[in-house]
């Protein structure tokens, strides 16, 4: 798997927008940007509507996912170039998604919609009619996915990546930094974690860095490449975006992303937390 | 409330009570035009990147963030800009950025 494969820049997308076999889609939770303008082509798929189940805290199943793309109108021939806001937090998520049904070529725009924006291309209101389709999802791939269990035993024996910002790690904030603080019960991180915040994988304007500075960034973080690696964050669309840097562009072979994430885990009762913000109120013990 | 990590609407009208939140909010101009769809960074003392929301169309721009030394970063077609706030504690710490 080479960069080429799973990533495409914009110029490439300008060149191939309405080429045959390509679909644009934008991914994102607030859909107002797409509203209000998108890729000419790009359909749209709103990640807490259609990508989540209504009911369950889980993503929708395999023939809920088949009937969602056979009604964007995507084949499973197609390649689908995904991007969006948030540096691309909810579009990498689709990505693990689309991958995890065994969609076989899915990529990136890389810099999503900001740099889109930010090159100054165009972007219209008119929605794509796109026709009907007959997709076909596999069976999710497990091997890509870390629920709780095996995140609480890979504490000390594999590498768990938190990548939330350093104040979401230590327990300051329990949240991003643009949402109210709410979520998960305790702040802090699962023991062992080193952070490695998803920015330090992406240039301001939103691009992913060189292969050379991803390999330093993890390097210097502690990353043991020998071990099997968990990626975390707090409900698993930037750990998409760290997933996507560590198996699909450096070629980690064993690297899961956690989508119940601190919001999961941080509610759990029982498990080891650290909280270096507040030493006394570790949940270990009472 | 939201669950995910998509921005609320940025407005510059907060409630009344900010409650327990500390907020960090302002508004991207050039001149003494707001300046809608900047990407605005909030990043903490280390520079490290916290947060990211784009400016409504009016340029307002809304953190939640803790107590802290904080930088706001705008980046947009027509140039960048920042300003640093110190928050001390809940309530609203206003931080306005000019263009470049």
């Amino acid at each position: 798997m080479s960069r080429e494969d799973v990533l495409v820049s914009t110029e490439w997308a300008e060149q191939n927008l309405g080429a045959d076999k390509v679909v644009f889609a934008e991914v994102d939770e607030d859909t107002t940007a797409y509203d209000g303008g998108h890729i000419s082509g790009a359909v749209k798929l709103d990640w807490r509507n259609e990508l989540q189940d209504p009911v369950r805290r889980d993503f929708v199943g395999r023939d809920d996912f088949s009937e969602l793309l056979s009604s964007k109108g995507i084949s499973n021939d197609d390649t689908v170039v995904l991007y969006g806001g948030n540096n691309n937090w909810f579009a990498a998520y689709a990505y693990w998604y689309f991958k995890l049904y065994g969609h076989a070529d899915v990529r990136l725009l890389d810099g999503g919609r900001k740099k889109w924006e930010l090159d100054g291309r165009e972007l219209t209101k008119q929605e794509p009619q796109r026709s009907r389709t007959n997709y076909s999802a596999q069976d999710p791939d497990r091997s890509i996915r870390a629920f709780r269990d095996e995140v609480v035993n890979a504490i000390n024996t594999q590498n768990l990546v938190d990548v939330r910002s350093p104040d979401e790690f230590s327990g300051k904030l329990l949240a991003p930094a643009h949402l109210p603080q709410e979520s998960a019960q305790r702040g802090g991180h699962i023991p062992t974690a080193i952070n490695v915040p998803w920015s330090k994988a992406a240039n301001e304007d939103g691009t992913f860095k060189s292969d050379e500075e991803l390999r330093k960034v993890y390097g210097e973080a502690g990353l043991d490449d020998s071990k099997d690696t968990i990626a975390y964050c707090r409900i698993g669309e930037r750990s998409s975006h760290t997933w996507f840097v560590l198996r699909e562009l450096l070629g980690h072979s064993n690297v899961k992303n956690y989508d119940g994430s601190w919001t999961e885990y941080g509610s759990l009762i029982g498990v080891p937390i650290d909280n270096p913000s507040e030493k006394d109120s570790t949940t270990q013990g009472a | 409330m939201s669950d995910g990590c998509g921005a609320p609407q940025q407005t510059a009208t907060l409630e009344a009570d900010t409650g327990d939140q500390t907020v960090v909010a302002g508004k991207v101009r050039s001149g003494d035009q707001p300046v809608g769809g900047a990407f605005v960074r909030l990043l903490d003392s280390s520079g490290e990147f916290t947060a990211e929301v784009v400016s409504s169309d009016e340029g307002d721009f809304r953190f939640y963030a803790a107590s802290g030394t904080w930088t706001v970063r705008a980046l947009h077609r027509q140039g960048s800009g920042q300003a640093e706030v110190a928050a001390s504690g809940p309530g609203l710490h206003p931080a306005d950025i000019a263009l470049d």
